[in-house]
């Protein structure tokens, strides 16, 4: 089952025949784990990456350090709640060191993001403090190099 | 002036590589996909080259020693120890080369003397030959067989060995078939060999590039490594091949004479490909495994792909290649890889770049993207089943 979760994170394009080519494994078994991974959800979802940047389009991207005060009973996890729950949010993260709560928003237009931490993570009572960074230039997203594709430069035939 | 009466006769007795014209057509084809490099399509990583840029930096810009760093060496001596149990000093009989080739012609040109005969299992990789020749000896094919997965055979072998016979080329695994040998199919080589005054070159360039079992090599069975010039290098393990660094390993008394005709000839490998290739032997395993991964993953789509086609292909369990036969299609090889890529541009190479023997045949290679390797496959399919074709 590992294989299988490495190859669709590097790429969830690939159909459970093609896995089931590639680990000779049969498609209806590869077809069956991929389910169960799925309902258990340890599949959490499949996306595809994009360069924005490429297109007519031109949204920011911005992290946001929370500091937060822990509940009673709840540590992090109800304010992470809270705030995970906004479409806004792409994700979010509890962390160690000088913050608690990484916020991260995709997407957006600078006011936008000004907005919605003014108005809807500012005003929390359990956050204490905030600092946006905007993201100015994407190299590499989830093991992708962003620029352009390498060309092969490769000879076309050596022996 | 007529140059060819000026111009030496063996060389000119050697025919060029048999593919140029073939080759000249994909070039000017823009948008063909090729299927036909011989060499990874992985960048070398990062620390390997990062390590070669710290030398640069660092001014390490002078000559090396004729064999090579000595460090080098003996992480060379380790990594050969760790990875196919074999033991060899650093100091005396091991040699950095230019290369997997050079230390192949530096093998051949020490061991031969003129009419001694260089037994060469094809098909194969294309430089034996003309080697052999160029140092006046003969090249005699040995044909291995699809039936045997390309293996050389005890029987084949002992039908070619004759008193003038000196070298027997070993290479496997295979370019262009894939094939390998196991330690039983060996044992049966070294059972012909051991009481004979022949030499093997065992070329391993491909070593670390098997799939389901581990690469064995002849010098590690009883009695041969005092008879075998090894030869390895960082081209295809470490997707190295443009940095142009290769290894022999051989006994003492051969190992002088070669680095003789290298010490003359070459002088010393390039200096920060050396620097580069330590940190690749030391701390490279994890690179090797991991690309290997992806070359099997895209071995099965690819044989699964030719088999589906109706286009018979034993699965190769070394190096990055299918050889399928094309047989069925009715075509020489020549005409296959020509039409192929005039109809579908997809480039392939003909077997018969790799010995006459290699009729019906066409190598594949499969260092590409999976995406690219199923396009090509669906382009090859569209070929030979007709749907839609010219």
């Amino acid at each position: 089952m590992k294989k299988i979760l490495e190859l669709l994170e590097r790429d969830a394009s690939l159909t459970a025949e093609q896995i089931a080519i590639m680990l000779d494994r049969d498609p209806a078994e590869v077809k069956e784990q991929i389910a169960e991974c799925e309902k258990k959800n340890i599949i959490v979802g499949y996306k595809t990456i994009i360069n924005w940047e490429k297109t007519e389009n031109e949204p920011v991207s911005a992290i946001i350090e929370l500091k937060v005060t822990p509940q009673r009973g709840e540590g992090f996890d109800e304010v992470a709640k809270r705030i995970y729950q906004y479409d806004e949010v792409a994700t979010v993260y509890l962390m160690s060191g000088g913050f608690d709560l990484a916020v991260i928003l995709e997407g957006k237009t600078m006011k936008e993001v000004a907005l919605f931490v003014a108005e809807k993570l500012a005003p929390m009572e359990q956050v204490i403090s905030t600092a946006t960074h905007f993201v100015l230039k994407k190299y590499k997203v989830d093991g992708n190099i962003v620029s352009d594709k390498p060309k092969d430069t490769r000879e076309v035939i050596t022996l | 002036m007529n140059y060819e009466s000026l111009l030496s006769q063996k060389v000119q007795g050697i025919p060029p590589s048999g593919i140029r014209k073939f080759f000249d057509i994909v070039s000017e084809m823009k948008d063909a996909i090729s299927l036909g490099v011989g060499e990874p399509d992985f960048v070398t990583p990062w620390h390997i080259r990062n390590e070669a840029i710290y030398s640069l930096e660092k001014g390490r810009t002078y000559y090396t020693s004729n064999s090579g760093l000595l460090e080098l060496r003996r992480e060379i001596a380790l990594y050969m120890e760790r990875r196919i149990n074999v033991s060899y000093d650093p100091a005396n009989e091991v040699i950095v080369t230019v290369g997997g080739s050079e230390a192949i012609d530096l093998c051949i040109r020490a061991l031969v003397n003129p009419g001694d005969e260089v037994l060469v299992p094809e098909p194969s990789f294309v430089c034996y030959k003309p080697c052999a020749i160029m140092a006046g000896a003969k090249a005699v094919p040995l044909v291995t067989k699809n039936e045997n997965k390309f293996k050389l055979t005890k029987e084949e072998l002992l039908a070619a060995i004759t008193p003038k016979t000196k070298l027997l080329v070993l290479p496997y695994p295979n370019n262009p078939t894939g094939g390998i040998m196991t330690k039983e199919d060996l044992e049966d080589i070294a059972s012909v060999l051991r009481d004979k005054d022949i030499f093997v070159l065992s070329d391993e360039i491909y070593g670390e590039l098997t799939y389901g079992r581990e690469h064995i090599s002849i010098a590690s069975l009883p009695g041969m490594r005092e008879r075998t010039v090894l030869v390895n290098g960082f081209s295809k393990s470490y997707a190295m091949t443009g940095w142009r660094l290769g290894w022999a390993a051989a006994p003492k008394e051969v190992m002088q004479q070669m680095v003789k005709i290298h010490q003359y000839a070459i002088m010393c490998a390039p200096t920060a490909s050396q620097y580069a290739a330590i940190e690749a032997v030391k701390n490279g395993d994890e690179d090797i495994a991991r690309m290997r991964e992806q070359y099997n993953y895209r071995r099965k789509v690819i044989v699964d792909g030719f088999n589906k086609m109706g286009l018979s292909c034993f699965e190769p369990e070394g190096a990055f290649y299918v050889f399928p036969s094309i047989q069925s299609t009715g075509l020489t090889s020549d005409e296959f890889a020509e039409k192929l890529l005039r109809s579908q541009k997809i480039a392939v190479v003909p077997g018969t770049a790799f010995g006459d023997s290699g009729e019906g045949f066409i190598r594949c290679s499969y260092a590409y993207s999976i995406a690219n390797i199923n396009e090509a496959l669906e382009r090859i399919d569209r070929f030979v089943n007709g749907k839609g074709a010219e």
